[in-house]
């Protein structure tokens, strides 16, 4: 039973236990703080399997952001925070049915899957790296060869704003001034700002990225409009809207152009491959729009405030 | 030698932060429990991060190490004393509307 | 010896969820959670030189920063509540 065993199991059933604590506390503050350290201890587990971006797009967006997010919803329901409402009787029943029918699906659908991949894309994707512009395996991957997905999940991203800004959801309450707390935000602005960006650069030869920088500029902002620090961001202002659509236009215009540099009359169309010699910048070009998009994103998803429609 | 340094620095982040996290469990008062955390675990990181540093003797690892260290040190610091603020701010509202 | 030392740190955690789960109202979470980052980065710090992944401390850093971020939004949300 060595040190290793010991830290997987440990971790594995803390993780099963607090899937379930938060899904029965009693109280929607307390279950979003458990969901908060759950998010923590997914990004542990990220960790311990080596995958250290995944480990800091955990840490940064379903720990800390979320959490932030969550809380924020919970502190405009009219009435602040009440027990979850109990269904009839027969709803208990329908729901374990509903989970023992998938539980028995995914696990069958797992049992499929080899262990080893017959094929595996890997080494061949190995190979291409020269020329894919970045020097980091996961980076290339997201951003060269399955340029397409991150596309979408741009897309994505920002039809969740476009959704929130939908939904007629109570204001919040006016905020405090609270010296301590503003002086501590300024004081970690510039540190956040620099570390947020830092990792975006470190993206290209180490694990970073876009979203993980985006989501440190998300809670910079977030902390400071919460302590008064910063103006509303009016979604009438033309620089919000520009910056939200800066990642998926500059994905779009960067396809636009490679498939335009790379256009050969008797050959296929290729979608998202970037020409050679331009790589690397479109790639720190696109992740550079998409920190900004994701960032102001993120802040808005949180702090977002539908005062300005009627201004 | 060096080993065995390490290991017992490393020994003692572990006691110090089984303490705070028995701070957390057993001390009668929210602003009690908030000493334990804040000061027994950070405490607890500090030997870590010494710990660390001597097992493995790379001085920009230990840096780095000693900047995490500081920043949870500082957060540790600026949240035990808004939590303590709220928390005061909460048990006067309470002895108020008591009376 | 540093998984053992990281899975040990990881039962310290397990024991201060205690709190995050019964805390009577929101600050005992909130510090219980104050906890949880430091000893996540703990148990990072532990991790990237158990695994030789320098990454992992960067990761550690993000949770460092966050953990001084995060807290303030909750309870500048919370006073927003006091308020109503």
């Amino acid at each position: 039973m060595s040190g290793d065993f010991w830290f997987d199991a440990l971790l594995g059933v803390l993780l099963l236990v607090l899937a379930l604590a938060t899904i029965q506390a009693r109280q929607l503050a307390a279950a979003v703080m458990l969901y908060v350290v759950f998010g923590l201890m997914l990004a542990l587990a990220w960790a311990r399997l080596g995958a250290a971006d995944l480990a800091l797009a955990e840490a940064a967006i379903g720990a800390g952001l979320t959490g932030a997010l969550l809380f924020s919803a919970l502190a405009r329901q009219p009435k602040s925070i009440t027990p979850p409402v109990r269904a009839g009787k027969m709803a208990p029943l329908a729901a374990l049915m509903l989970c023992i029918s998938m539980g028995t699906v995914l696990g069958w659908t797992l049992w499929q899957l080899p262990l080893q991949p017959a094929h595996s894309q890997l080494p061949a994707a190995l190979e291409q790296l020269g020329s894919s512009g970045t020097e980091h395996l996961v980076t290339a991957v997201l951003l060269n060869f399955r340029a397409w997905d991150t596309l979408l999940e741009l897309l994505v991203l920002l039809l969740a704003l476009l959704g929130t800004r939908l939904v007629a959801a109570p204001e919040p309450a006016a905020l405090q001034h609270w010296p301590l707390a503003r002086q501590w935000s300024i004081r970690l602005l510039p540190l956040l700002v620099l570390v947020a960006f830092f990792v975006l650069w470190r993206g290209a030869t180490a694990p970073g990225g876009a979203f993980q920088a985006g989501a440190l500029l998300a809670a910079a902002l977030v902390v400071l409009r919460l302590n008064g620090q910063l103006p509303m961001l009016s979604f009438g202002a033309w620089w919000v809207r520009a910056l939200i659509l800066a990642g998926v236009l500059a994905f779009l215009l960067a396809g636009l152009l490679s498939l335009w540099l790379n256009w050969q009359p008797e050959q296929a169309v290729q979608w998202l491959s970037w020409p050679l010699p331009l790589a690397k910048g479109l790639i720190l070009l696109i992740e550079l729009c998409a920190t900004l998009a994701i960032g102001l994103t993120l802040t808005l998803l949180v702090v977002g405030e539908r005062k300005e429609l009627t201004a | 030698m060096m080993a065995w340094l390490g290991g017992v620095l490393l020994m003692l982040g572990l006691l110090f932060f089984l303490a705070g996290s028995f701070g957390v469990l057993r001390f009668p008062d929210v602003f009690s429990r908030l000493h334990a955390v804040t000061k027994a675990d950070t405490l607890g990181l500090g030997f870590i991060v010494l710990g660390l540093g001597v097992l493995q003797q790379d001085w920009q690892r230990f840096l780095l190490m000693l900047l995490i260290w500081g920043l949870v040190m500082l957060s540790g610091t600026i949240s035990c004393q808004l939590l303590g603020q709220y928390g005061r701010d909460q048990t006067r509202d309470h002895e108020e509307s008591a009376e | 010896m540093l998984m053992a030392m990281a899975a040990a740190i990881l039962l310290t955690v397990l024991l201060g969820l205690w709190r995050v789960w019964r805390g009577p109202d929101l600050v005992n979470r909130l510090l219980a959670i104050q906890l949880l980052g430091s000893g996540g980065v703990a148990i990072l710090l532990l991790l990237s030189q158990a695994l030789a992944q320098p990454a992992l401390l960067e990761v550690a850093l993000i949770i460092a920063l966050l953990a001084a971020v995060v807290p303030a939004a909750f309870v500048q949300r919370l006073k927003q509540e006091q308020r109503k």
